[in-house]
């Protein structure tokens, strides 16, 4: 049977990331000192399923080093073995090996051998660091996938004819579900096969218990077949009968049969021993390689090529509730036809409910197929205690990091473009804004600095914020540099928010020299760049001696978006609901035209640009070019606040957004769009986007 | 139809498993750990039972310990799989009524030789 | 049954391989000139419907529709051609195009004046475009052919329609 096993190759691979991050939580988690067997069972279970299932799909490459993973767990579990750091170490190191051997596997790229051996020789020396476990030799034999040589099986010059087999069950052999009859027909298959069947053990009936066996065979079996062939027939019952068995030769030799197996025996063991030694030595000589060197430059090469087909796993509650609710609206609809059918003006009313109750089936029914995109933002959140617990041991500082509201649920989408932003934002607290514990102590902090992880949603958004109790944001410190890199002039005014803001500026780094932890020649500015693209928003709040925090704003979801459509001559155009402020009628008076400067108006004691949709955009038949006349929609986005002139606002409406993109392109001042009810297309305006066109 | 009951904490295995068996003409309910694959087996009278080792909640051998106490699973064929470094699992397995064991890693065509030596 | 198909086999191969060297276009008329695409990109053909307007851009770009959900731009190609001016009316005629740029294929659909006519060409009855010095630039046309008396030239649609910053566009935006 032919069974194309690259068909479970996805699931595999997707489980076992799963479980390599449920080690390394399990591994970070654990504590030395007070090791809870459930834990390292958890653990254990991860790298037994692993080996498992590459052993059976053919990656025996993972398979092979996870053996060893799972031997050094498995005395861990049994007790044979102490939890050492140095253990633990090692173990996340492996951890980190196997997720990079899977990932080039998944992407058919090649796994750099070194690395693995490196790896692998720093568990084998652990596994041989007897003098806190039990002997560890044993986890050295390879892999025995190769069927060992039976002895029997050589047989060259004595060829055996069949055999002659007594097999007497136990009485409880059948209470393990083994059959007799079973393998006497598989016997059978062997060879010719002539039965003799002993009754003298069968009690009187009234004694019989049926659950019972009381058979017992003298059996013949004809053929050259190997003892390997009926050891396997009986394999599973070797404890629960009494079994014989003589081999027929052509030529009579028994005696020298028997003397040359022994001989056999003999060589097998020396051959099983050999590789036992060997390797030892090679093992404790290399065992001082530090993997963790090793294995560095690879990782970059392997996430990009990460891209295949992807799939989501979705909480069987949410696929009922969409089913109850596909139900639902087929019954709305079928009550809708019926009502078609024969419909008359009295029957109005009826309708009027059949299609309100068809609007809120549809509405809830486009939430929950929503939904099942969301994800807890758990999935980045859970890579940072590793990556804190790695370097805060790199520098020698000593980080608490915090991790509040990881149930929140986020779309796929963000989940998966949102991680690299926060690798860095994590990896630059950890790096530059928690000191060392001595400056700390000096300063009056406590020793411990403590990083904050918080996710919660805040309106449509979601909000995320990396939050350090570190040395903050000199703005002095700031503003200096940016003058020196030329991004300012020496003269110019900044709030104190548009001074932090300057880290984002592309050349700007704040670290007096790169390191390999946060300075990897990416910048904040790509951060930046990286979460507008996603349509969303970064702040920066600092002080300094006390700490900072970076705010991250993104809408929930990248394919819906509340709007608020505004006409504009005989356009319409849609604005993201959540970038207004507020629309009023402006005054005469409250209007300031610089020249050169276009117009501005007073808000509140705040000078805000006018931005002229019908203008930018060059729309035909607008109401008015007066001021005065039309409507001024007050909108921010990424800190820059500016009034829209419009004609007129429209009805506020949820919109799926389209990208132009797909069949177009891009269109400065346009963020996408999206399909009206009449059919129509309608343009969604990007704020930002828009204050770069009116500047030009 | 045979019904046969297939148990691993791993979907992978699991699912290579199941398709397998359906391929040869079998019915098969799958089962997450032992936990579930215990409520299933009271729901449902199977032909065999195939189980992993290793599963969080309910082990393979404490699964087929309270099977095999079970009226309706007295003689059912009841198969584990196993690595071959789990000797003692062997052994524990046997002693809880396992019938037989598979060994990690096989393939398809050895899982169904197997199957057929009890089922038939 | 098996009669027939022993007839009919060979004559079936005899036309694959005078349809290996027929080409299929689909034609039609802007002004006075007749052009062909190439069929298989064809992908329908539409009358014409108001568009969305987009700001800031050529204004042979006409707009955007909704096809089927997709938001599909729409070429004048009069206009493209500097072939002046047309009034849009309900017999005018949106060809949809799948226009393939650098390993995308994209949706796009082209304003002409009437389709006429579904035309097969021989490959070697298909001349090189002489360089007309005007109105339409040759790098947009493989080659003429005349059907029926009528000069017919045909169009690469993929070189029509890779717009000024389509392909490189998309890709910034993405990454």
């Amino acid at each position: 049977m032919a069974i194309d096993m690259a068909q479970f190759h996805q699931v595999f691979f997707e489980e076992s990331f799963e479980g390599l991050d449920a080690m390394e939580s399990g591994l970070l988690n654990m504590d030395i000192g007070d090791v809870d067997a459930e834990d390292i069972n958890t653990i254990f279970r991860a790298a037994h399923s692993i080996k498992g299932g590459s052993g059976t799909f053919g990656f025996t490459a993972v398979s092979d080093f996870t053996h060893v993973m799972e031997t050094l767990l498995d005395e861990m579990r049994d007790g044979r073995r102490k939890v050492t750091q140095p253990a633990v170490d090692v173990l996340l190191g492996s951890v980190d090996c196997l997720r990079d051997m899977l990932q080039s596997i998944r992407d058919g790229g090649q796994v750099d051998q070194s690395v693995v051996s490196a790896h692998k020789l720093a568990l084998d020396s652990e596994l041989r660091n007897s003098a806190n476990g039990a002997n560890g030799s044993s986890a050295l034999e390879p892999l025995p996938s190769v069927s060992p040589i039976t002895p029997a099986d050589d047989g060259a010059e004595l060829e055996i004819c069949g055999w002659s087999i007594a097999f007497s069950p136990h009485l409880n052999l059948l209470k393990t579900g083994n059959e007799p009859v079973r393998m006497l027909r598989e016997l059978a298959g062997l060879g010719e096969l002539t039965t003799t069947v002993d009754l003298q053990g069968v009690p009187s009936l009234y004694d019989l218990d049926p659950e019972e066996c009381h058979l017992s065979w003298k059996l013949h079996v004809a053929g050259n077949i190997s003892a390997a062939e009926i050891d396997e027939i009986f394999d599973w019952v070797e404890d629960d009968c009494d079994l014989a068995k003589q081999p027929i030769y052509k030529t009579e030799m028994p005696l020298q049969a028997l003397q040359s197996e022994g001989t056999l025996s003999a060589n097998d063991v020396n051959t099983s021993a050999a590789p036992v030694n060997k390797p030892t030595e090679e093992n404790v000589a290399g065992a001082e390689i530090q993997p963790q060197d090793a294995k560095a430059p690879k990782k970059e090469e392997a996430k990009a090529a990460g891209k295949g087909s992807s799939s989501i796993r979705v909480d069987t509650g949410k696929i009922d509730t969409l089913i109850n609710m596909v139900g639902e609206l087929v019954i709305t609809q079928s009550m809708l036809s019926l009502l078609g059918e024969h419909f008359e003006m009295n029957k109005l009313d009826q309708l009027k409910n059949g299609l309100s109750q068809l609007e809120r089936h549809t509405r809830e029914l486009q939430e929950s197929v929503m939904n099942i995109r969301m994800l807890p933002i758990s999935f980045v959140f859970s890579r940072f205690p590793r990556l804190a617990h790695d370097i805060s041991t790199k520098l020698g500082k000593k980080i608490e990091l915090k991790l509040v509201g990881e149930n929140t649920e986020v779309d796929k989408t963000v989940v998966e473009l949102l991680s690299d932003p926060l690798v860095h934002l994590v990896r630059n607290s950890l790096d530059h804004g928690i000191e060392m514990p001595e400056v700390r102590i000096a300063a009056g902090k406590p020793e411990t600095g403590t990083v904050t992880l918080e996710a919660y949603h805040r309106g449509g958004n979601i909000v995320i914020e990396v939050s350090d109790d570190g040395k903050g944001l000199d703005k002095d410190k700031l503003r200096a540099k940016a003058i020196e890199k030329g991004l300012i002039d020496a003269d110019a005014v900044l709030s104190e928010k548009q001074t932090y803001e300057l880290i984002f500026m592309p050349g700007f780094s704040t670290a007096e020299k790169l390191t390999d932890i946060s300075g990897r020649g990416v910048g904040m500015d790509v951060v930046r760049r990286n979460i507008q693209a996603l349509g969303g928003d970064i702040e920066i709040l600092s002080e300094l001696g006390k700490g900072s925090t970076i705010s991250i704003h993104l809408p929930l979801t990248l394919a819906i978006l509340d709007g608020q459509s505004i006409a504009v001559g005989d356009e319409t155009y849609i604005l993201p609901l959540g970038s207004i402020i507020e629309s009023l009628h402006v005054k005469e008076e409250r209007i300031n035209r610089v020249v050169g400067k276009g117009e501005t108006f007073l808000l509140r004691g705040q000078y805000l640009p006018i931005i002229r949709i019908h203008e930018i955009f060059n729309v035909p038949g607008a109401k008015t070019t007066k001021l005065t006349e039309g409507l001024i929609v007050v909108v921010e986005g990424q800190g820059v606040r500016c009034g829209l002139f419009v004609d007129d606002l429209l009805g506020q409406q949820q919109v799926v957004i389209k990208s132009l993109e797909a069949n177009y392109r891009r269109v400065e001042g346009i963020s996408g769009a999206t399909i009206l009810g009449d059919g129509s297309v309608a343009l969604i305006l990007d704020i930002p986007g828009l204050v770069r066109l009116s500047s030009q | 139809m045979a019904t046969i009951l297939a148990v691993d904490d791993s979907a992978s295995m699991r699912q290579m498993v199941a398709f397998t068996l359906k391929g040869a003409g079998f019915s098969v309910v799958e089962a997450v750990d032992g936990v579930d694959a215990l409520n299933k087996a009271k729901a449902q009278v199977f032909d065999c039972v195939v189980t992993d080792v290793n599963m969080p909640n309910k082990d393979g051998i404490e699964l087929i310990r309270e099977l095999r106490a079970l009226p309706n699973y007295k003689f059912t064929p009841m198969l584990m799989l196993t690595t071959e470094a789990g000797a003692d699992k062997k052994q524990q397995g046997k002693d809880a009524g396992a019938t037989g064991w598979i060994v990690k890693p096989f393939n398809p065509d050895q899982l169904l030789k197997t199957i057929k030596k009890v089922m038939g | 049954m098996t009669d027939e198909a022993v007839t009919i086999n060979p004559e079936q191969g005899e036309t694959a391989k005078s349809q290996e060297n027929q080409l299929q276009f689909l034609s039609f008329s802007l002004g006075r000139e007749e052009y062909g695409v190439d069929i298989l990109r064809v992908q329908e053909i539409r009358s014409w419907e108001p568009v969305s307007r987009i700001p800031n851009v050529p204004s042979y770009e006409k707009g955007v529709v909704n096809l089927r959900g997709a938001i599909v731009p729409i070429i004048d190609l009069r206009e493209r051609f500097q072939l002046g001016h047309s009034q849009y009316t309900a017999l005018t005629v949106v060809v949809v195009l799948q226009v393939r740029i650098e390993e995308r294929t994209r949706i796009m659909g082209v304003v002409v004046d009437s389709v006429s006519d579904v035309i097969n060409i021989d490959r070697k009855n298909i001349q090189t475009a002489p360089d007309f010095g005007a109105k339409v630039s040759t790098q947009f046309i493989t080659g003429l052919a005349a059907v029926g008396g009528r000069m017919v030239m045909l169009l690469d649609v993929d070189k029509l329609l890779s717009l000024d910053g389509v392909s490189d566009e998309y890709d910034s935006s993405n990454k």
